[in-house]
């Protein structure tokens, strides 16, 4: 068997991105949505770290607490905004979500 | 070895979970499967040398973020599902679009490993056993700005998000 270099964690990473991106493209609830963005985010973090063990650098890891709060702040705003629509127009399908449109 | 056999297991879990995730029909089924899947990405970090990050994953993750999601779904109390998308067509184009950002990304990923990396940042702190140490010195050196624009931006999001969450101002 063939040791684990940075290559398999590019290729997880690429992969766990991509089923992100397929989350937030073809699903309709806003949720769900989200939370596929949390997964494409996890999958950078992925990249980072390995990037941190090959050059043994810990600013990697740095930038992932970085990235972390900034899911979190996201995460907070993002579900803020899903409970005020929520509470007028009684939908988290983004389909109906389409106020600013002209 | 055992390296290749925990990282292949990881591995097969992160993306079955993750696939798990975008496809489960009920939403709270997919803020399990999203716990689980950062659980594992936890475990890749260990594997990766890096305690600190596997401890915060857990905690803000596995721990707050999934809560959250958790809290919205259970106050978001849907009569009728949203249904996913039936357009054949476009989930087609999506599908081709999709294949080729992958098989781009992995030609890069293969040119990578043939072309050397470039010749070297300098080692900065070389990484030992005391991951925490480390990452604690950059974050308080190096980064200290840009720690406390996050801490500014937490503060931000957490006023951000009590404003619109509420009822009535």
């Amino acid at each position: 068997m063939t040791p684990i270099t940075p290559v398999h964690y590019m290729v997880l990473s690429a992969a766990l991105f991509i089923i992100g991106v397929i989350g937030v493209m073809t699903r309709r609830n806003i949720i769900v949505i989200l939370m596929s963005i949390e997964l494409m985010l996890n999958a950078v973090n992925i990249n980072l770290v390995a990037f941190s063990n090959l050059w043994q650098n810990a600013a990697g890891q740095v930038f992932v607490i970085f990235v972390i709060c900034v899911a979190a702040a996201e995460a907070a705003v993002g579900l803020g905004i899903i409970l005020a629509f929520y509470r007028n127009k009684e939908t988290v399908n983004i389909d109906e979500m389409s106020l600013m449109r002209w | 070895m055992g390296q290749a056999i925990a990282f292949y297991t990881l591995a097969a879990c992160i993306l079955g979970f993750g696939v798990l995730v975008i496809t489960a029909k009920n939403t709270v089924h997919s803020v399990m499967f999203l716990v689980v899947n950062f659980l594992f990405v936890a475990g890749l970090y260990v594997l990766l040398g890096a305690q600190f990050l596997a401890v915060i994953q857990v905690v803000v993750y596995a721990g707050g973020i999934v809560v959250l999601y958790l809290f919205v779904v259970m106050l978001v109390n849907l009569k009728r599902p949203p249904e996913a998308h039936q357009d054949r067509r476009r989930r087609g184009r999506l599908g081709v679009t999709c294949s080729l950002v992958v098989l781009a990304e992995l030609v890069a990923i293969a040119a990578y490993k043939y072309v050397s990396p470039a010749a070297g940042l300098p080692p900065a702190l070389p990484m030992g056993p005391d991951n925490v140490a480390q990452v604690g010195m950059l974050l308080y050196t190096d980064y200290l700005i840009p720690f406390e624009l996050a801490s500014m931006l937490l503060l931000v999001a957490m006023v951000g998000a009590i404003v619109l969450a509420k009822r009535d101002l």
